[in-house]
């Protein structure tokens, strides 16, 4: 730790510095002139700006200017005073506050600007039309999303029917059963799945349906499969954690009363942890709901309803709102509209998932053992 | 359970084993396959992804797309945009993450730490597909005249020079999106790691008369490291194979550069296979598949070693 730490001004020879500060001994600021100075260093600059802008020095009146000097400057000054009065140890604290919070706050930044964009571009658009239409012969304004609405439903379903029960088992086998290498590997590889790109899992799903199918193959099941890779791993590893909170004493009690290992499971440790269990699988399906490179690959694009995942392509959420983009018309805003009017129908979906998720922990926790 | 469990008569008629119900059995089977069925799919992944590259490593370099010299000439510029793209995002987004990470840990007041942590998750909740949306309608245009006035005045530096892009849709662009997308996961996993420093260090620490960061530095840090270092191979795992957001924001260009801010820039595999493939006939799609075992691949070793990292500390149970 002496290496860590500079050597004090306590420490010193009395007198040997006058020009530094004791740190134990010295003045602190009062508490509110941290928040102080940064409120009157983001009005200075706001100020600044727009004199500037004013007098014409720059283009135009940029808040975003203003937010960056007035943080540079406030970190600068607050740094700066602290030096003087407290000491360079409670400076370098101050300063590193300074850098946390900001990093905090440039973290938010993008958040609050995708969804207002996603919010105001997506709402034009929002419309009833939206929803009971296809894009099938339509060119130009109008059309829907509800092929892609629909597909990604089935497409998500099948995904979850696949998962669920081989991610759940799997669990099982890990928590109930499983020991020595196999459970070791079986661990360490779903870890490793869970690093998978998506795009990969596309291909992956592509090889083998064409080789069942032939070249070419489009399918919505295809891309069930392909998102089925990427939700086992997650589905396992929320549902191991939770069934490792199931307290040993319940499995005990079932043993002590006859009860057979399997029935032990389905009837006292699964209901334990099943909140758990759900709000994890529901997390998993908000994960791949969102996946758009995948389906690109196998499930393909198309403008028409298609109601049956095993046959033809099958247009979902994302690839609707990249295949807007990607091949607009002549009237390229019409088609931007309904992008962002798709992006803001997934992040709604996206968003109530995880809102599910959440109240259904938080409704259904098991009250005992925590 | 009466129905499953044969009941010896009398005591001394008790089997030397006990009789296997049914019900265990088909259960653990159940089970054990399940178990086993994940390795096994990881295999097929790997199997079928040889198997589909292996016309394309065989085949007349002069049948592909663009007909580069050989299939190395062609997957080299993609695998450097793809490092060069993921690196970007882990050199803006780790610092940021590791701040986030503090300022929820240590800094943020008790109750709102939680909720603030949701808040940075819910960067995980938007789909790639409206990053990209968001790159190229928002950030791009907003973040041009940054650009611009960079290689006006940093244009010597060899990362800036010019001429700049007057679309905003470069790398760097694609870097902070892809920087955004894996912050919330580099987040988490420090986060995690620094709520397990034993508080007995912290306040032993405090005790001595460190201030707030020098405690940080002295019994926070070192112990987070491992999970700090995991942390950003999980993010940089990410990055690599991010699609979406790079095949919107990118014009590509089959090229090595190092340069930021001009409008040709390198793609990386992922976005290529998803650019290509729904037009791709024939051994261009082996081409295709060839890439996207090479990006496996890679994300593969990174992975490995960060779980290799994370695991070797059990301490970190919670950290993903």
């Amino acid at each position: 730790m002496t290496a860590t730490l500079p050597p004090r001004a306590a420490a010193d020879p009395q007198g040997a510095g006058p020009a530094r500060v004791n740190s134990y001994t010295s003045g602190k600021l009062p508490r509110w002139a941290a928040p102080a100075l940064t409120v009157a260093c983001l009005m200075g600059a706001i100020a600044v700006v727009a004199l500037l802008a004013a007098a014409g020095a720059i283009g135009e009146f940029s808040l975003v200017l203003a937010v960056i000097l007035g943080t540079v400057s406030a970190i600068a000054l607050i740094t700066t005073i602290s030096l003087i009065a407290e000491g360079r140890r409670a400076a370098t604290n101050r300063f590193m506050i300074a850098l946390v919070i900001t990093a905090f706050v440039v973290a938010l930044l993008p958040l609050v600007s995708v969804l207002s964009t996603v919010l105001v571009n997506g709402a034009p658009r929002f419309d009833l039309q939206f929803f009971t239409w296809s894009m099938r012969s339509v060119i130009g304004e109008g059309g829907g999303a509800l092929h892609a609405i629909v597909g990604t439903l089935q497409i998500t379903a099948w995904a979850t029917l696949i998962s669920v029960p081989i991610g759940l088992f799997a669990a099982i086998y890990l928590v109930e059963y499983g020991r020595g290498p196999l459970a070791r590997a079986i661990t360490f590889f779903v870890d490793v799945m869970t690093g998978i790109p998506s795009i990969v899992a596309g291909l992956f799903a592509y090889a083998l349906f064409a080789l069942i199918f032939g070249e070419g193959v489009r399918l919505g099941f295809a891309g069930s499969v392909a998102l089925s890779v990427l939700m086992i791993p997650v589905v396992v590893r929320s549902s191991e954690e939770m069934l490792k909170l199931v307290p040993n004493e319940l499995r005990e009690a079932a043993y002590a009363l006859g009860v057979p290992k399997w029935l032990t499971v389905v009837k006292v440790v699964l209901p334990t942890a099943a909140a758990g269990i759900i709000t994890g699988i529901t997390l998993a399906i908000a994960r791949v709901i969102g996946e758009t490179a995948p389906l690109l690959i196998v499930a393909g694009f198309t403008s028409s309803m298609n109601y049956n995942a095993f046959s033809e392509r099958m247009q979902s959420l994302p690839v609707f709102v990249y295949t807007q983009y990607a091949n607009p018309g002549t009237d390229v805003d019409v088609y931007l509209e309904r992008a962002w009017a798709g992006a803001l129908t997934l992040i709604i979906i996206v968003m109530a998932l995880n809102l599910i998720a959440r109240l259904i922990t938080r409704l259904f926790q098991p009250k005992a053992g925590r | 359970m009466t129905a499953t469990t044969p009941r010896p008569a009398s005591a001394e008629a008790l089997p030397a084993k006990p009789a296997i119900r049914l019900g265990d059995l088909l259960f653990s089977r159940a089970a054990l396959w399940s178990g086993g069925l994940i390795l096994v799919i990881l295999a097929a992944v790997a199997i079928f992804l040889v198997a589909q590259s292996i016309p394309a490593l065989t085949a007349d370099p002069a049948d592909f797309v663009g007909q580069p010299a050989s299939f190395l000439d062609y997957v080299w510029p993609l695998v450097f945009g793809t490092l060069w793209s993921a690196a970007l995002a882990l050199v803006m987004a780790l610092p940021l993450a590791i701040g986030i990470a503090l300022f929820i840990s240590h800094y943020a007041p008790r109750k709102l730490a939680q909720a603030l942590g949701y808040l940075v998750d819910l960067l995980a909740a938007v789909p790639s597909v409206v990053y990209g949306l968001w790159g190229i309608g928002v950030l791009a245009p907003a973040i041009q005249p940054v650009y611009s006035w960079l290689v006006d005045n940093a244009g010597w530096f060899p990362l800036f020079a010019g001429p700049v892009s007057g679309t905003g849709r470069t790398i760097l662009t694609a870097g902070i999106v892809l920087g955004v997308m894996i912050l919330p996961v580099m987040t988490a996993i420090c986060r995690e790691v620094f709520l397990q420093t034993p508080v007995l260090h912290e306040e032993a620490a405090l005790a001595l008369g460190a201030t707030r960061w020098e405690m940080i530095r002295m019994a926070v840090l070192p112990f987070g490291r491992p999970g700090i270092i995991s942390g950003a191979m999980l993010g940089l795992g990410r990055a690599l194979g991010e699609t979406m957001a790079v095949a919107m924001v990118l014009s590509p260009q089959a090229i090595v550069s190092f340069a930021l801010l001009q409008s040709a820039n390198p793609s990386t595999i992922a976005a290529n296979i998803a650019l290509s493939f729904p037009e791709a006939y024939g051994v261009n799609v082996n081409l295709l598949i060839a890439t996207g075992l090479v990006l496996f691949l890679i994300t593969l070793a990174v992975n490995s070693i960060a779980r290799y990292v994370v695991n070797r500390r059990k301490d970190f149970s919670g950290a993903n």
